[in-house]
C-alpha cells in the first residue's frame, strides 16, 4: 500500500514539474520576439527615422513617417466611425437584453468577431473601392471599424450590465424621462468600460495589415487625404519585409519596434484607465 | 445627501423656468422617448443588415466562379490562371495542414499553461506574470510574427531540413505551423483557463477528502469535468487559425502546387488571396478568389457559432 | 479520557493574519456522536477541516498545535492515509456529476488507483449504500447518474460514498441544512445507526438537531471552544453562562 502511495505522490509531483514547464516554455517565444524587435529596431530608430519618407535602396536616411502619419489617420477615422456606433449597439443590448432581436444582435456581434481580416479586407474592396475605382483610406478606415466594433459593443455591454437597476429605478421614479436617465445617469457611469473598451480596440486594430492590402493599399509619400491610398506601419513592415534589401529591412525592424511600442502603451493606459475610473456602486 | 437628492438636483437646475405649458412639454418628452427606443434598436438592425450584407455580397459576387468552374474548384489540383485553371485543392489542402499542425502543436502548451493559471496558480504575482505574458503574445501583430519568423525561423528550419536530406526551403508548411501555434496559444489558453477555474471547489474537495492528490484531482475530476469547454476553447483557436493570413503569406513559401510533406512550400487560401487579389485580371480569376473568401467566411462562422454554443451550454450546465 | 480517538491541543488556526481558532483542547471519544454547535462564524467548519487537513487547501491557511488521531500526529501522517480513515460529508451533496451512482460510491477506490474485481466492487458498493440507508432504493438504478437523485438521496450517496472506504471517523459540515424536514430526519436516524462503526462528528447550526442526535456537544464561539459535555448535561446544565445564552435564544 506505501509503495503504491509513494508512486502517486511521486506522479503528483511529477505532473506539477512538467505543467511548470511547459508553462515556461509557452512564454519563450513571447520573449524572444520581443527582445529581437528591441535589440534590431532600437539601432534604427534615430531623429531621420521619424521625419523621413523611406529613400531608394542604397540611400540613407530613410524613415517611416508616411506610415506613422497613415496608421494616426486610419486609427482615427475608424474609431470616429466605430466609438459612436458601437457605444450606442453595446447600450441596446445591455437595455434590452431580454429581447428577441437583441439575441440576435448578440450573435452577430460574435460572428462579426470571427470573420478573419482578409475577407474584410474583400468585402470593403468590393463595397468602397471598386464603386469609386481607387484606393482610399476611408476603405481601409471602414474595414478597421468594422473591426472595432465587437469589442467595443461588447465591454459597453458589459460595463453597463454591472450597473444596479436601483439607480435607474431610482431615477425614473422621480419622474425622470427614460432617456435622460440613460444619457446623463446611466452612460456617465459606464464611461470608463467604453474608454477602455475603445482603446482596447484601437489597440487591435493599429497593427492589422490584411484589411488594408486592397482598401488603403499604401502610399510611399505623406497623405492625408482620405480619398487617397494611404500608407500604414503594418503595411510598411510587410513590403520592406519581403524585400531582399538590407537597409529596407532595418525600416521593417524600427517599424516593428515603434508600432510595438504603440500597442504596449495603449494596453497599458487599458489596465491604467479599467483600475482608476471603475466607478463603485 | 442621498442618491434621490442628487438626482432630483441634477434635473432640477435645468427644467426649472421652461414656459412651455405641462401638456405641450409632456408630448414632446413622450414623442421623444419613443423615438430614442426605437433609434436604440435600429441600431441594432443595421449591424445585422451590415453582416447580412457582408455574406450577400461574397455570394453575389462568387457566382462568375461557380458558374465557371461548379465543384471542380474545390478538387482541381491545378491553380493556373493564366490558363484559366483554377483548382483550389491546393489551397484546401495548405489551410487544413496549417492549421491542424499548428493545433497539434500548440494544445499541450496552451492546456498545460491553462492548468497552471486555472488551478495552480489562480491569482497572486506569479498568475499576473504569466497572465500578462500570454496577453503580450496576442497582441502582436501578425506581420510582425511573420518578419520574425522570417528572420529567425527559417534559416532554423532550413538547416533542419539540410540535416534530414530535404530540399532546404526554410519555407513552409512546418514553419508557418509553428508561428501559426504561437499565435493561438493566447486564444486557447484564455477559455481553458477560465473553463477550468470554474470548477465547483465542492467537487474537488470531495475527491480531496477521499485521498486523492493533486493530480489525480485534475485528471479524474477537473478535466472530464471541463471536457466540453476545453473542446470549445481548441474548436474557437482552430477557426483563429484558419482565418490567419499576413503570418502565413509570409512564411509559406507561396506554392500552387499540392504539398507533399510538411517541408513542402504550399499556400492557404488566405495567404493566396492576400498575394494574388490586387493582380487579379479578369472577372472569373477575382471572382473565383473571393469565393474562396465565402468558403473562409462560411467555415469560420459555423466554427465560431458552434463553439459559442458549446461553451453557453457548458455554463448552463 | 479513555477511548479517545482524537486529541486536539492548543490548536490556533489562522488565515493569513486572521485567527480563526484560539487554543482548541478536545478530546473526541470513539465510536460516539459528537455535535460542534455555535453561531456563524465561531469557527466550528474551520476546525473540522483542520481534522482532516482540508484547511490547508485555503491559499494562506495555517494551523499551529497538535492533533493526534489515535496516538499519530495527523500533520506527520501520511495525508492520503489520513483522509481515508477520516472522511467528510459536505453541505450540500457533491456527487460526482459524471459519474453513476455506482461509480460515485466507490470512487474513492478508483481515484486513487486501487485496482479491485467486479466482486469485490459489487460488494463494497452494496455494503455501502446498505450502511447509508439508500441501498433499496438505488439497487435498480446503480447505473444511472448520481444527479438524477432527490437531494437527500444525493446527500445520502455522498455518506455512502464515504463510508466505502470504511473511516474511523466521519466529518459531516452541516449535512441537513440544504435539506427538507423529512430527509433531514432520514440522515439523522442513519447517524444514530452509523456510531456502531464509525465515530461521528457533526457541526450543526440547529441546536435541536444537536440535542436530539449527539451523545457529546462541543459549543464554540468566537473562535474559541467554551464548553464541551455530554449532551445531556450541557443542555440541561450548563456550566458557562455563553453556553447558557446561546441555548436559550438570547444570541446567535
Amino acid at each position: 500500500m506505501d509503495k503504491l502511495i509513494r508512486l502517486r505522490f511521486y506522479k503528483d509531483w511529477l505532473f506539477k514539474g512538467g505543467i511548470i514547464l511547459m508553462t515556461v516554455l509557452s512564454t519563450v517565444p513571447l520573449l524572444l520576439i520581443l527582445f529581437y524587435i528591441v535589440k534590431q529596431g532600437i539601432s534604427s530608430i534615430n531623429w531621420d527615422f521619424f521625419i523621413n519618407l523611406p529613400k531608394p535602396v542604397g540611400e540613407k536616411g530613410g524613415g517611416i513617417i508616411n506610415g506613422l502619419i497613415g496608421t494616426g489617420i486610419l486609427v482615427l477615422v475608424a474609431s470616429v466611425i466605430a466609438i459612436p456606433f458601437g457605444a450606442i449597439v453595446g447600450l441596446y443590448l445591455s437595455e434590452y437584453s431580454r429581447d428577441k432581436l437583441s439575441y440576435w444582435v448578440g450573435l452577430c456581434v460574435d460572428v462579426l468577431q470571427g470573420i478573419p481580416s482578409i475577407v474584410l479586407g474583400i468585402i470593403i474592396y468590393l463595397w468602397v473601392v471598386k464603386p469609386t475605382g481607387h484606393f482610399s483610406a476611408l476603405s481601409g478606415s471602414i474595414a478597421l471599424a468594422i473591426m472595432m466594433l465587437p469589442p467595443i459593443i461588447k465591454s459597453t455591454e458589459e460595463t453597463l450590465k454591472l450597473i444596479p437597476g436601483t439607480i435607474k429605478e431610482a431615477s425614473l421614479a422621480l419622474g425622470v424621462p427614460y432617456y435622460k436617465t440613460i444619457l446623463r445617469i446611466i452612460l456617465p457611469m459606464g464611461f470608463s468600460g467604453i474608454l477602455s473598451g475603445s482603446i482596447l480596440s484601437i489597440s487591435r486594430v493599429a497593427g492589422e495589415t490584411a484589411p488594408l492590402l486592397f482598401t488603403a493599399f499604401g502610399n510611399p509619400f505623406i497623405n492625408t487625404n482620405i480619398l487617397k491610398p494611404m500608407s500604414s506601419l503594418p503595411l510598411l513592415i510587410f513590403n520592406y519585409a519581403g524585400s531582399a534589401y538590407e537597409d529596407w529591412h532595418k525600416l521593417a525592424w524600427g517599424a516593428s519596434f515603434v508600432l510595438i511600442m504603440m500597442i504596449l502603451f495603449l494596453n497599458i493606459v487599458t489596465k491604467i484607465l479599467e483600475r482608476k475610473w471603475k466607478i463603485q456602486f | 445627501m442621498n442618491l434621490k437628492e442628487f438626482l432630483a438636483e441634477r434635473f432640477q437646475s435645468k427644467d426649472k423656468g421652461k414656459d412651455k405649458t405641462e401638456n405641450e412639454s409632456q408630448k414632446n418628452v413622450f414623442l421623444f422617448e419613443k423615438v430614442f427606443q426605437k433609434g436604440l434598436g435600429l441600431t441594432g438592425i443595421i449591424l445585422i443588415i451590415v453582416l447580412l450584407s457582408i455574406f450577400i455580397t461574397l455570394l453575389i459576387s462568387s457566382t462568375p466562379s461557380i458558374k465557371h468552374l461548379g465543384i471542380k474548384f474545390l478538387y482541381g489540383k491545378a491553380w493556373n490562371p493564366v490558363t484559366d485553371e483554377y483548382g483550389a485543392l491546393p489551397f484546401l489542402i495548405g489551410t487544413l495542414l496549417t492549421s491542424l499542425l499548428a493545433l497539434i502543436i500548440s494544445t499541450p502548451f496552451a492546456l498545460s499553461t491553462a492548468i497552471f493559471l486555472g488551478e495552480y496558480y489562480p491569482e497572486g504575482i506569479v498568475s499576473n506574470i504569466f497572465k500578462n505574458i500570454i496577453e503580450l503574445l496576442a497582441s502582436i501583430p501578425s506581420v510582425v510574427y511573420g518578419f520574425w519568423g522570417m528572420v529567425i525561423l527559417v534559416p532554423i528550419i532550413r538547416n533542419l531540413e539540410l540535416k534530414l536530406h530535404v530540399l532546404p526551403y526554410g519555407v513552409g508548411i512546418l514553419t508557418s505551423s509553428i508561428i501559426l501555434a504561437i499565435m493561438i496559444i493566447p486564444y486557447s489558453v484564455s477559455l481553458s483557463r477560465q473553463v477550468i477555474s470554474m470548477v465547483p471547489p465542492t467537487l474537488k474537495e470531495g475527491a480531496y477528502s477521499l485521498g486523492a492528490t493533486r493530480f489525480e484531482v485534475i485528471k479524474r475530476i477537473i478535466i472530464p469535468h471541463t471536457r466540453s469547454g476545453l473542446f470549445a476553447a481548441i474548436l474557437l483557436a482552430l477557426g483563429r487559425a484558419l482565418g490567419e493570413t499576413m503570418a502565413v503569406t509570409m512564411l509559406i513559401g507561396n506554392s500552387h502546387y499540392l504539398p507533399t510533406s510538411i517541408f513542402s512550400p504550399s499556400n492557404t487560401m488566405a495567404s493566396v488571396i492576400a498575394n494574388e487579389f490586387t493582380e487579379a485580371t479578369g472577372n472569373v480569376y477575382l471572382s473565383v478568389l473571393i469565393e474562396m473568401g465565402l468558403l473562409l467566411f462560411v467555415v469560420t462562422t459555423l466554427i465560431n457559432i458552434s463553439g459559442r454554443q458549446i461553451i453557453k451550454r457548458y455554463i448552463l450546465h | 479520557m479513555e477511548n479517545s480517538i482524537l486529541n486536539v491541543n492548543h490548536l490556533n488556526a489562522y488565515f493569513g493574519e486572521t485567527k480563526i481558532l484560539s487554543d482548541i483542547n478536545l478530546e473526541i471519544p470513539k465510536n460516539q456522536i459528537v455535535a460542534f454547535m455555535g453561531p456563524s462564524g465561531c469557527g466550528k467548519t474551520t476546525f473540522l477541516r483542520c481534522i482532516n487537513r482540508l484547511h490547508e487547501l485555503t491559499p494562506g491557511a495555517r494551523t499551529e498545535g497538535e492533533i493526534y488521531f489515535f496516538n499519530d500526529d495527523i500533520y506527520k501522517l501520511n495525508l492520503i492515509l489520513l483522509r481515508r480513515k477520516i472522511g467528510m460529508v459536505f453541505q450540500r451533496p457533491n456527487p460526482f456529476p459524471t459519474m453513476s451512482i455506482f461509480e460515485n460510491v466507490i470512487s474513492g477506490y478508483t481515484l486513487n488507483g486501487i485496482k479491485l474485481s467486479k466482486q469485490e466492487k459489487e460488494e463494497i458498493a452494496e455494503d455501502s449504500l446498505r450502511k447509508a440507508d439508500l441501498w433499496k432504493e438505488v439497487k435498480d438504478t446503480l447505473h444511472k447518474k448520481g444527479t438524477f437523485l432527490s437531494g437527500g438521496q444525493q446527500q445520502r450517496l455522498c455518506i455512502a460514498r464515504s463510508l466505502s472506504m470504511k473511516p474511523n471517523i466521519l466529518l459531516f459540515d452541516e449535512p441537513t441544512s440544504s435539506l427538507d424536514p423529512i430527509s433531514s430526519n432520514k440522515i439523522e436516524q442513519l447517524l444514530l445507526e452509523l456510531k456502531a462503526d464509525v465515530t461521528i462528528i457533526i457541526v450543526t447550526h440547529n441546536l435541536q438537531q444537536a440535542a436530539r442526535t449527539s451523545d457529546f456537544t462541543a459549543f464554540f464561539y468566537l473562535g474559541e471552544l467554551v464548553e464541551f459535555n455530554k449532551t445531556q448535561v450541557l443542555f440541561s446544565n450548563p456550566a458557562k453562562k455563553q453556553t447558557e445564552d446561546y441555548i436559550s435564544g438570547r444570541f446567535g
